[in-house]
């Protein structure tokens, strides 16, 4: 099996997620990392530290800016002429796109969002979500390369070893691009939802804390909003304290209390947490398909029919504006924060 | 301008899909545009608005009953709408897709094309940018705002870390997220002009194509394991030590 891990990486940040790929390649044999970019020798060297056995490096100002075109030519090329039999990638807002037309240039195809990767010989079956988590399937591509690109947390992390070294080699970088980048707005994302450990969800149930008074001349929904706005601050004191991500609940981000990118399920992110905090969320279908790989959850609802608790480890039948602070400065005192 | 989106027909997001038999069983839950594809929809009909002189057609590939998803499209304004049906269709992974979905933005001619980033179902995202790659246009992806000035295309992208604007010549391939804006309800005009539109539905011969086989292919559909958990309701006298017990259980599972 001759494997192919891209190594997928922002300005030199590279999503935590390669490194899985990397280490579930290293389970099958040797693995070959492959970086893209423009000063890019570190992100190579540390390919080696987690368990590549060598590198491909298209290092070149051409490659400054992820475009789908050159990095899927510059994948293209390699793949033609080095014939590996697999592809794996993180799954990412990039690797989805240029992976896709690369498998369409070698008349092959991708596999997206693998949580588990079964190798038998040439045979590769790969399970992957499908319907927001509400079902599995599993699936074979019958053209080479296979690519696939797996989900954030679905597979172990190699142990980093600081030193290692390896041959890095230089390969050629494809310049087809057709559009051009202006420029980025790079926001402080914190930790994102699909890399989190620990994710604290807030629901529709956050604007409803009675004790707090709006601030005089705010309409019924600016009033609404605040005090949801309140709500998060709390959840968000928590997910801070436990180093976590901010989650929210489709009724959330309907009712405008938080952006489209906290949405947990339902058209929004799937997450395989360690530890899902879900508060004021009644647990909607979607939601509950979308937290189905939290390995616990922990419910803390007003209402003890809800039907998150259902899939909760621990539950608390309780105003969450009063137990939600009070578990921060439980964990806060633990864990010696 | 001339404009197309392309749509997909899916289970609605409230139905509890259950795999039965090796098939997907979505019980009597409605099938209904894929929701993010109502966001292809309004990117196409604003830059409709933006851009005077232009038009908007849905595109689809679907079996009949697919008609409802594209007067979905056709309710919320767009001008027309066409199906891609065809016996042959049946197992089509996204690269055979793109390949239909090609053929048929040639025969329709557009200077813009916009998905929606991903479908509910198999959930990939690989179709707009294997279409795009088919065509020979730019890929612009996961777009949250499109300003089109003569014959180029500027657009921020929304990536892990941020936004990246990028600008591209017409033609090009757009994918959308949400941030492009709520798609606008249907009104009660758009729903009278879509229940009588004609949709005309074109077979892979009239698109001269033969029908692509699937690389991708299933073996085996799975519900998923059941959760074996019993849940402990914590509670206690007040607030701090009921979060003191939880606070203790969850550390004493290991899960941090």
């Amino acid at each position: 099996m001759k494997t192919f891990v891209y190594i997928d990486h922002f300005k030199g940040d590279v999503q935590p997620a390669a490194w899985e790929a990397l280490g579930l390649a290293k389970s099958f044999g040797s693995a070959i990392a492959l970086v893209f970019g423009s000063g890019a020798e570190a992100v190579a060297k540390t390919a080696l530290e987690y368990g590549a056995d060598e590198v491909l490096l298209a290092d070149d100002s051409a490659l400054t800016d992820y475009r789908a075109e050159t990095y899927a030519s510059t994948l293209t090329a390699l793949a033609s002429s080095l014939s590996p039999n697999l592809i794996l990638f993180p799954t990412t807002t990039r690797t989805r796109e240029f992976a896709a037309m690369s498998a369409l240039d070698l008349n092959s195809n991708v596999i997206t969002d693998a949580t588990a990767v079964e190798v038998n010989g040439d045979s590769v079956v790969v399970t992957r979500p499908i319907y927001e988590g509400k079902l599995f399937e599993k699936v074979t591509c019958s053209g080479t390369p296979q690519f696939i690109t797996i989900r954030g947390r679905a597979f172990p992390k190699p142990e980093q070893q600081v030193g290692k070294s390896g041959t890095i080699t230089k390969v050629e970088a494809k310049t087809d691009a057709i559009s051009t980048v202006e420029g980025y707005s790079v926001a402080a994302v914190g930790v994102s939802l699909s890399d989190a450990g620990v994710i604290v969800s807030g629901g529709r149930g956050v604007s409803n804390n009675p004790s707090l008074q709006s601030p005089a001349g705010l309409d019924d929904k600016q009033a609404e909003i605040w005090k949801a706005q309140q709500g998060f601050g709390l959840i968000t004191d928590l997910a801070t304290t436990l180093g976590g991500a901010v989650g929210a609940s489709r009724a959330a981000v309907d009712a405008g209390y938080i952006p489209y990118s906290n949405q947990v399920g339902q058209t929004g992110k799937v997450v395989a947490p360690d530890l899902y905090i879900a508060c004021g969320i009644s647990g909607a279908i979607q939601h509950l398909a979308g937290i189905r790989s939290a390995k616990m959850v922990v419910a803390i609802n007003k209402d003890a029919d809800a039907p998150i608790f259902k899939q909760a480890r621990y539950g608390v039948v309780g105003d969450l504006f009063v137990i939600v602070p009070a578990l921060n400065a439980a964990f806060k005192k633990k864990l010696g924060k | 301008m001339k404009i197309i989106a392309c749509i997909k027909q899916v289970p609605d997001s409230e139905a509890k899909v259950r795999a039965e038999g090796g098939q997907v069983n979505w019980g009597d839950a409605p099938l209904v545009i894929n929701p993010f594809d109502e966001y292809a929809v309004e990117g196409a009909l604003q830059q409709r608005e933006a851009v005077s002189g232009s038009t908007v057609t849905a595109l689809c590939i679907g079996p009949e009953s697919a008609r409802e998803a594209l007067k979905h499209a056709l309710a919320m304004g767009a001008d027309e709408a066409v199906l891609v049906s065809d016996a042959a269709l049946n197992e089509l992974d996204t690269v055979g897709a793109a390949r239909v979905l090609a053929a048929a933005i040639q025969k329709l001619g557009a200077d813009m094309v916009v998905f929606g980033r991903q479908t509910l179902d198999s959930g990939s995202g690989l179709t707009a940018a294997q279409t795009a790659r088919v065509l020979g246009w730019p890929m612009l992806g996961l777009v949250g705002q499109i300003k089109i000035e003569e014959r180029s295309v500027s657009v921020e992208r929304v990536i892990e870390e941020g936004r990246q604007s990028v600008k591209a010549n017409l033609p090009a391939v757009l994918s959308v997220v949400q941030s492009i804006g709520e798609p606008r309800y249907p009104s009660f005009m758009g729903i009278r002009k879509a229940s009588k539109a004609t949709i005309p539905a074109w077979s892979l011969s009239d698109l001269g194509i033969s029908a692509p086989a699937a690389v991708i292919k299933r073996s085996e559909l799975l519900n998923p394991p059941a959760r074996e958990t019993t849940i402990d309701i914590i509670t206690g006298d007040s607030p701090e030590a009921i979060a003191e017990t939880l606070v203790e259980k969850i550390l004493a599972e290991k899960v941090l």
